[in-house]
């Protein structure tokens, strides 16, 4: 047994296993060659488990030549073996033998679908990193060197993101050969390749040595940032900041910002996106003098740009800007170079810049503290308020605990109301909604007074919206609130007027009622619930609608555990009893479900109060398992109750389907 | 590439209030789109603006004047307007117009007046108005199947200075030898660019700018080719977004149409790694009709390209997109068209296999136009000719959907192609009607076998595991007892 166990037994020395070694390539070439695209993916797919049965050695000697040779496959297939490949080095038998992986790897990284040759490069990159230094430059070198000499353009571009992960590791005489390479890429006739180059230049500078930045980098910077391609130049913006990062405040001063400043005013909105988007970064990697001299008149003037994508992206990162200037002098520099042009941003022809600049201007008010808030920022907030897009007063008001540290939300609360109640009734339910989620928030800062006076009714105007969601929405907000004002204020305030709505006409409105009762019932406690809520839900019981019928068994499935053991068994139990021989299917079943975890709760009530021997309910726990839930179960049942069914579980329900429900449900 | 450029408008057009909600109609949006307009970055950033003054008619001037006049007039029209304000600088932008129409009207009634020191000044005021940088897309998800294209702004200006450059690429005065130090790479590749306009008035001007340049400058000819490729390969792999695919593709016919024998290495690698793939856009519904064409223009001037555009095609047929499945089977009959009997032969396996999957489609367009290749009578000869191999390919799915198919024109059609199936080789079509259902069976139990093998391979897998575990269990109780020994 010992011998043929062995890890590395040749073929067929475990004499009965013979046949079965012969397995797996053969339904590999089988299924590699089979007609249905999902069989070929499939079985690259569990080509670790191929090898894996045929050992180390096989797998180099057999599969993967096999797979080298063979492969000429959908892009989905490639996709697949690029990404197995690259955690395939345990299966050909460790970081020794990792080179036998690059030739598939390498053709992979030449074919034209840039998905495939991505992964492929990204294979090669995780592979890399497993081979000896030895290995390194006897088997990858010279892969990436044909790659970046290829003929067509795809190889080339795949070269570009492998110099970075083999040149530390490489002798210095490949190390220049290296370098070679990737110069004559950045500048390759190809734009593609160009890119390609631009977009690794970052990452390429970092494994170099600082001199070889400053011959070698910066020139090509140079170059790919004034290429006739707009596309090849913004790629550079990016590459700045890395490069940026590398150099001395002298060496930048004189190499890379005079390029920065031109990218800041290219022709190109695209360029100037990109330094608008990178904005943060640069700073970062430049330092405080520069920005200062630099970087904050360049960032005017994209706050100015002639397009709205550029001035957009320059708003987003004005915090952040803020933010990062150095403490001393911070103030200043704020209020009289930067709020001049945020001003103007506020009253932007394009809303898409308003919104931008309302999702970060209110964290200024933390920088600049109290008085300069006053003074500069508040005018600014109370216009984004009235502002005639929704976005914009959202952003405003989704933070305005910002605003609230520095100078409390009082300051705000004239403006804020008209523009909340204007949200609360917007025609769009989504706006409604995303104001809802602001409630609990704004009802923390602006108190229970103030809420109760201007924000209550709203609060409860929308529990009978006509959209589901809102209602939805609107009783869990209703939770919140208990949770942040306590029982007392839930009791006085909006406990009778939920209750009162379970007389409503409207069936949706009772069932709000119900669905209230279930949010609120823990928030407020055993008693109001036992005493205030109980009632109500057991009176509905009687309700003509099955809708309401069946939520009534869930909402006493749902408070039951707040309940005592008499309220369930005196009040609870003969309801639900009653609604389990209701006519309706599905009130029959809600109905049983609950009694069934009514008595289970008694049962543990029992046990823990009196330890007396437990009750039984006669049928309740046998009727659970009478009625089945499966398919079988909805044959006899008519178009009502499968709209009950559907029901059960959907809580996002737009009005048409609960106007369609109506008419279907039973009187 | 990890960050191709930003999205064409990440933010531009649609409202916050359509974002938030997502269910504005569509034809709603559309609506308040349909009279957009935008101009281009590099207007709006201009500065303070000079005013013009109008100059005397170049009709008026004396001969000796006339030249000097003619060039004041093309420098006059180098300053360029903001028509996104529709109210500022009337009168100026009036006086350009005026003058932009005399200069279309001077160059082509007169002979001799495009002379050698006007070619400098011509070129310096078409770029100066052409060469824009082109502004955001306003609608980040623009269709332009459904949706309206946003106009230039500064047509009215635009248009006539392309009406210019036309009359005066035209013009019998026109020299190449002259216009080639103006009209260089440089230009050329600012010029392709602007194929990108959305504004499909301005690219059909450029197609007919860009076709002349290419006939008259032989010297920029394969540039002009590659950057095309290059424009192509960037749609295709990088961005999917060039509003003027379809009218490259159009110049390109042409161009192809005049490629000599034999074809070089370069067209046919144009050929397979560009215009084949370049079906794979999601775009392809508007540009279709022109690459099929330079696919065929291809095809006819050298046959032997036939099996490895054929097979390229079936490496990309749509998957899912049935609309775009009915184009390839279109392109595939525009090929049978031309395809030689010997050619055909050497596809016809693969070809018809997938013939036989689209025949099978449940959705009915596409079932219906691979059918429709019966009707085609050059290919009903090529089917007939290689009947043999044919039938047993397409028999197993006609002869389903002839029972199952939900639509009833199909199955129609299905029993007309079977009726001429079975004329051209009966006693074939009866062997395969018996066979049928043990050939399904065969399949069935093939099924089967694949699902044992795997089944099999699992298990090797983990008793290797296993053995491996053992094995090195082995060793280790090996080496303690010599070690005890």
């Amino acid at each position: 047994m010992a011998g043929a166990a062995g890890p590395r037994a040749a073929p067929g020395a475990a004499g009965g296993d013979g046949d079965d070694s012969l397995y797996p390539i053969a339904v590999l070439i089988d299924e590699l060659r089979n007609e249905d695209v999902q069989l070929r993916l499939n079985s690259i797919k569990k080509l670790s488990t191929i090898a894996l049965a045929l050992g180390v050695e096989r797998t180099r000697t057999e599969l993967l030549p096999f797979l080298t040779d063979t492969i000429y496959d959908e892009d989905e297939v490639l996709l697949a073996l690029a990404e197995q490949l690259g955690n395939f080095t345990g299966l050909v038998g460790g970081p020794d033998f990792a080179h036998c992986l690059l030739p598939p790897l390498e053709s992979l990284a030449t074919v034209e679908e840039t998905v495939v040759r991505d992964k492929a490069v990204e294979s090669l990159r995780q592979i890399s990193q497993e081979h000896t230094p030895v290995a390194l430059e006897a088997h990858f070198v010279p892969l990436v060197k044909r790659l970046a000499s290829g003929d067509w353009f795809t190889s080339r571009t795949s070269a570009c993101g492998l110099f970075s992960v083999c040149y530390p590791r490489a002798s210095n005489a490949v190390k220049a050969e290296i370098r070679q390479h990737f110069r004559s890429l950045c500048s390759d006739d190809t734009p593609m390749v160009r890119r390609a180059a631009a977009s690794k230049l970052g990452e390429f500078a970092k494994v170099l040595e600082l001199d070889s930045v400053k011959t070698e980098i910066v020139p090509l910077f140079t170059n790919l940032a004034s290429d006739e391609q707009d596309s090849v130049r913004l790629l550079a913006v990016e590459a700045c900041v890395s490069i940026a990062q590398l150099l001395s405040q002298d060496d930048l001063e004189a190499l890379v910002i005079p390029i920065l400043r031109q990218a800041a005013e290219d022709k190109s909105w695209r360029v100037r996106y990109m330094v608008a988007d990178k904005f943060s970064e640069l700073q970062k990697a430049v330092g405080p003098k520069i920005t200062l001299n630099d970087l904050i008149p360049a960032f005017q003037s994209l706050l100015k740009d002639c397009e709205a994508e550029v001035r957009a992206a320059a708003a987003h990162k004005v915090k952040e800007l803020c933010e990062n200037l150095p403490t001393e002098g911070r103030e200043a520099i704020i209020v009289n170079q930067i709020l001049p042009y945020i001003k103007e941003l506020v009253s932007d022809t394009n809303q898409h810049v308003k919104s931008a600049l309302a999702s970060v201007i209110m964290g200024l008010s933390t920088i600049l503290g109290k008085e300069n808030t006053i003074e500069h920022l508040l005018p600014l907030f109370l216009a984004q308020l009235k502002d005639e897009c929704p976005e914009v007063r959202l952003n405003i008001i989704s933070n305005l605990d910002c605003v609230n540290e520095v100078i409390g939300i009082r300051q705000l609360s004239q403006s804020l109301l008209p523009a909340i109640v204007e949200l609360a009734e917007d025609a769009k339910w989504r706006v409604r909604l995303a104001i809802i989620e602001y409630m609990p928030l704004l009802a923390g800062q602006l108190g229970v007074e103030f809420f109760d006076e201007k924000l209550n009714s709203l609060c409860m105007a929308w529990l009978v919206d006509h959209v589901y969601a809102i209602r939805e929405a609107a009783t869990n907000n209703l939770m919140k609130l208990v949770q942040k004002f306590g029982t007392e204020w839930a009791q006085n305030t909006i406990v009778p007027k939920v209750l009162v709505m379970a007389n409503d006409p409207n069936y949706l409105h009772r069932m709000t009622t119900l669905f209230c009762i279930n949010a609120l019932s823990e928030a407020c406690g055993q008693e109001i619930t036992t005493k205030q809520m109980l009632p109500i839900v057991l009176k509905m019981a009687g309700d003509q609608v099955a809708n309401v019928r069946f939520n009534v068994a869930k909402s006493l499935q749902k408070i039951g555990p707040i309940l005592d053991t008499d309220a369930l068994q005196g009040k609870v139990k003969p309801v639900l009893q009653k609604l389990g021989q209701d006519e309706d299917m599905d009130v029959k079943y809600f109905a049983q479900e609950a009694i069934s975890v009514v008595a289970q709760r008694l049962r543990k009530l029992d046990v823990l109060v009196k330890d007396r021997e437990e009750p039984r309910i006669p049928g309740a726990d046998k009727n659970l398992f009478l009625i089945p839930r499966g398919p079988g179960e909805d044959t006899g049942k008519g178009p009502a109750c499968q709209l009950h069914v559907n029901t059960r579980d959907t809580l996002a329900q737009l009005e048409i389907a609960e106007l369609v429900h109506f008419l279907q449900s039973r009187e | 590439m990890s960050s191709s450029p930003p999205a064409p408008s990440a933010c531009a057009a649609i409202s916050a209030a359509e974002k938030v909600d997502g269910f504005t109609r569509k034809s709603v949006r559309k609506a308040q789109r349909q009279k957009r307009s935008q101009g281009s970055s590099q207007f709006r950033s201009q500065g303070g603006q000079a005013e013009l003054h109008p100059l005397p008619q170049l009709k008026d001037a004396t001969s000796n004047e006339q030249q000097e006049l003619f060039c004041q007039k093309l420098q006059q029209c180098c300053i360029l307007f903001d028509f996104m304000d529709s109210v500022s600088d009337l009168k100026s932008k009036e006086i350009k117009r005026a003058t932009l129409n005399e200069l279309v009207e001077y160059v082509s009634t007169n002979r001799g007046v495009i002379v050698e020191s006007a070619y400098s000044d011509i070129v310096k005021m078409i770029s100066a108005n052409i060469f824009r940088t082109l502004p955001p897309s306003d609608n980040p998800d623009f269709d332009p199947e459904e949706d309206e294209p946003t106009l230039e702004a500064s047509w009215p200006h635009i248009q006539l200075v392309y009406e210019f450059f036309l009359r005066f690429l035209e013009s019998p005065d026109f020299q190449p030898s002259i216009a080639k130090r103006y009209i260089d790479q440089k230009f050329v590749q600012q010029l392709l660019e602007l194929f990108d306009s959305e504004d499909p008035r301005e690219r059909d001007f450029l197609k007919t700018v860009l076709h002349r340049i290419y006939g008259k400058f032989l010297g920029l000819r394969a540039f002009i080719r590659k950057q095309i490729n290059n424009i192509f390969l960037r749609f295709i792999y990088e961005t999917e977004h060039f509003n003027g695919v379809a009218e490259l593709l159009e110049i390109l016919g042409s161009i192809i149409n005049g490629f000599a024998l034999p074809l070089k290495a370069e067209h046919k690698q144009f050929l397979m790694k560009v215009l084949i793939p370049m079906h794979t856009a999601k775009g392809l519904a508007l540009f279709h009709a022109q690459l099929a064409y330079c696919v065929v223009q291809f095809l006819e001037k050298d046959t032997t390209l036939t099996e490895p555009v054929i097979r390229g095609l079936l490496k990309f047929w749509p998957k899912t997109c049935s609309q775009k499945e009915v184009m390839f089977l279109g392109e595939i009959e525009e090929i049978l068209d031309v395809i030689e009997p010997t050619q055909f032969k050497k596809i016809e396996e693969p070809l018809f296999k997938q013939i036989s999957k689209c025949v099978s489609s449940s959705h009915f367009q596409v079932a219906e136009r691979a059918l429709y290749f019966w009707n085609n009578e050059y290919i009903l000869s090529l089917i007939e000719e290689n009947i043999d191999k044919i039938l047993p390919i397409m028999f197993a799915s006609l002869y389903k959907i002839s029972k199952e198919h939900w639509n009833q024109t199909i199955v129609a059609l299905v029993y007309n192609v079977l009726k001429t199936l079975m004329e051209m080789n009966g006693k074939l079509f009866d062997d395969l009607t018996s066979s049928y259902k043990a050939e399904r069976q065969r399949e069935k139990k093939k099924e089967l076998e694949r699902e044992e093998l795997w089944k099999k391979l699992e298990e090797l897998k983990l008793k290797k595991a296993l053995e491996n575990q053992n094995s090195a269990y082995n060793m280790h109780s090996l080496l303690s007892s010599t070690g005890a020994e």
